[in-house]
């Protein structure tokens, strides 16, 4: 019963990165992030049971309400100051972008079958599952134009460490998770603040003009 | 020891609420010289850990935070005048004429504060997750002191900085998770450095390996080794020269630190030449890279930017080669932190003066600032490896390791890249010093002369004498990392 309710919650975490590497607008992206982290604290119930009950209410509700709430709060804040254009606007087109995913979910599926994991680990698709959000994560912050959407990507990249966090570890003490999500949501809180001044300073957040500073003079 | 990294943050609280610059100057002064006091006292009086062993002050956190101590002293000297100097409102800016006003000082020093505190956070942390934390942290407070001044280059930098380290920082978390793993069943309490060097021989081999990959990669990013430097050079160009020398002598060592605690776990666990092996190629790598970037260089901040990467590479190899290379490893920490700190301080002033980066655009610095200009003569022969500075032993103390280890190549290619190093650099430095002077002499202020001569006085007594209690820490540290 519980197994088949971490299968299905780690499919559907893979379902929204599929979305995410193929949506193309900034608002959708937002939204899935926001659900990724709404399951990433159902998950962590599941994964962390048993254990301590007050221990696994402070994460789920961490995760729920930073990741699932905070923070997309404070991006939809920041795209909506910045008058940004509300499309994605890759550097690699969205096929593309969604085969690379299947690619990555194959490399994922077969190292995660390779690998000697412990025995704690709840199902054997949580591995491969983490695996592949740090891979899409990564592939988010490389291909996509605009600092929004590297923003979004990293999160992606830090939801898939968190998944192989609440998977493999049980005795870690609150203090210092909740250390991990402090330092992610300053992270993405100045984030925010410096995608307003790219904004001002360039009437865009596109990233690829933030080369000015280089080595060699093309 | 609460107190030692509690009152920063305090400070830095404090800064945001207090109205009038001059009473967050005092405030920032005061905090130095309290923190200075309280490191000095860690010195003479053992320190109990605290937290459950959470926090506790070994030898190798004391002596990186005596150097975090003495440079944020300097630095702070130095920022009291130069933000004095640096006129409000708008300002020109000087490579593109384009208009822009610097950040509140209250941002300003609040972070430098927030910095300090982070950094003594890392220096005091056991446990790795609190280390990972600490680490994270000192990335976020000190990306606003990049953006101090507010034009696109520096948002440029300071972008670059946050995400790059962030996303490195954040593989670090994935190997300290993979630790966790590794250190499962075997009894004491996890992930203390200390608890896991006792229990070493039980912990999980291929866990351990993948977890000091992925830590290596992730601190490594933050430490600037090549080819993870990317965001380096434009982060120390642009930021003013006196968060440049914080930057590159404090928080690079605060990275290597981390990378340090992983390698006394995997020594005690006998992963001893996978660890070597793997520190010794990033080594060499990044003084190749540097020495690469360093010939011709154009901007002189660069240039010094470059060479941090070159001495962290330095610094990779010489705990790589292990044995008496540990030792100078972790003396070329400390005369790299006082001579790049000296250096961005000066540059800081040629800069004030010239209003240029660009190396073509400074000639006869000696007439123009003569004491800065004989300073910055002199931290070329200190960086460069030249005696009788202190970073001659160090780097000869690495290179007769790699030696006595026989390795043969390795050893060449060390002395090609220094030497490469020490051409490009001269060619530099000397066309700066010499020359024609383009205006007559210019005064210079006590505070921007005062922490640079004494930051290089302090490289050349270690090049003359090395005192002997410095010899024993850093021997007691060595035998900890696998030397005999």
């Amino acid at each position: 019963m519980i197994l088949q309710a971490i299968d299905t919650l780690v499919v559907l975490l893979i379902l929204t990165n599929l979305l995410l590497l193929g949506t193309n607008r900034l608002n959708g992206c937002i939204r899935m992030i926001a659900f990724q982290g709404f399951l990433l604290g159902v998950l962590a119930i599941f994964l962390q049971t048993p254990g301590n009950p007050v221990h696994i209410f402070l994460l789920a509700a961490g995760s729920m309400i930073l990741k699932g709430v905070v923070f997309p709060w404070l991006l939809s804040r920041a795209l909506r100051e910045a008058h940004v254009r509300r499309e994605v606007d890759p550097f690699v087109g969205f096929t593309l972008s969604l085969i690379a995913g299947g690619a990555a979910l194959a490399v994922a599926v077969s190292l995660g079958a390779r690998l000697p994991l412990p025995e704690a680990l709840g199902s054997t698709l949580v591995f491969p599952g983490a695996l592949f959000m740090i891979f899409v994560g990564f592939f988010l912050i490389v291909s996509r134009r605009t600092a929004l959407s590297q923003v979004l990507g990293y999160l992606v990249l830090e939801n898939g460490i968190y998944l192989c966090g609440i998977a493999l570890i049980h005795d870690e003490p609150v203090l210092i998770e909740m250390g991990v999500l402090l330092d992610v949501f300053v992270a993405v809180f100045i984030m925010g603040i410096m995608i307003f001044h790219i904004q001002r300073e360039f009437d865009h957040i596109e990233t690829d003009q933030l080369a000015t500073l280089k080595d060699v003079e093309p | 020891m609460l107190a030692l990294f509690g009152f920063p943050f305090w400070g830095g609280c404090t800064a945001f609420l207090l109205r009038t610059d001059r009473s967050r100057r005092i405030l920032l002064l005061a905090c130095a010289i309290l923190h200075l006091f309280l490191t000095m006292a860690a010195w003479k009086v053992q320190l109990r850990p605290e937290l459950n062993g959470w926090l506790a002050l070994d030898t190798l956190g004391l002596l990186f935070l005596t150097l975090i101590s003495l440079l944020f002293m300097a630095a702070a000297l130095y920022a009291v005048g130069y933000l004095r100097r640096e006129s409000h409102g708008r300002i020109k800016d000087f490579e593109e004429g384009v208009l822009f006003s610097n950040e509140p000082e209250a941002v300003f020093i609040g972070c430098l504060l927030f910095f300090l505190g982070t950094m003594t956070l890392v220096t005091l942390s056991q446990r790795f997750g609190l280390l990972w934390v600490a680490i994270e942290a000192t990335t976020l407070s000190s990306a606003p002191l990049i953006y101090f001044h507010r034009h696109h280059r520096s948002l440029e930098a300071a972008w670059k900085y946050l995400l790059i380290c962030s996303v490195g920082i954040a593989l670090a978390l994935l190997g300290s998770f993979f630790l966790v793993v590794a250190a499962q069943g075997t009894g004491g309490r996890t992930l203390i450095v200390q608890d896991m060097v006792q229990h070493a021989a039980h912990l999980r081999g291929p866990w351990l390996k993948a977890a000091f990959l992925l830590l290596l990669i992730g601190y490594g990013t933050k430490m600037g080794l090549a080819p993870l430097h990317t965001w380096l050079p434009d982060a120390h160009s642009e930021a003013p020269s006196v968060v440049s020398a914080l930057l590159s002598g404090a928080l690079l060592n605060c990275a290597f630190l981390g990378i340090l605690r992983v390698v006394q776990v995997c020594v005690a666990a006998g992963l001893l030449s996978f660890v070597q092996g793997l520190l010794t190629g990033f080594g060499l790598l990044s003084m190749g890279v540097a020495a690469v970037f360093i010939v011709g260089q154009a901007d002189y901040k660069r240039m010094l930017a470059y060479s941090s990467v070159e001495h962290m590479g330095i610094m990779a190899l010489g705990v790589g080669l292990g044995g008496a290379g540990i030792f100078g490893a972790l003396l070329q920490a400390v005369n790299h932190s006082l001579a790049k700190a000296m250096l961005f301080l000066t540059a800081g002033n040629i800069l004030g003066v010239y209003k240029t980066k660009t190396v073509s655009g400074v000639r006869g610095a000696l007439r123009v600032l003569p004491v800065s200009g004989a300073l910055w003569v002199a931290g070329f022969l200190m960086i460069t490896g030249s005696p009788p500075f202190g970073l001659f032993p160090s780097e000869f103390a690495i290179l007769k390791a790699a030696l006595d280890g026989g390795h043969g190549g390795v050893a060449a290619a060390y002395l090609l890249s220094l030497a490469l190093i020490f051409i490009g650099m001269a060619g530099i430095f000397l066309r700066m010093a010499q020359g024609e002077a383009p205006s007559p002499r210019c005064p210079e202020p006590w505070w921007s002369i005062l922490p640079p001569l004494l930051l290089g006085l302090g490289v050349l007594v270690l090049g003359l004498y090395v005192p002997p209690f410095l010899t024993a820490a850093l021997q007691t540290i060595s035998r900890t990392l696998g030397a005999p």
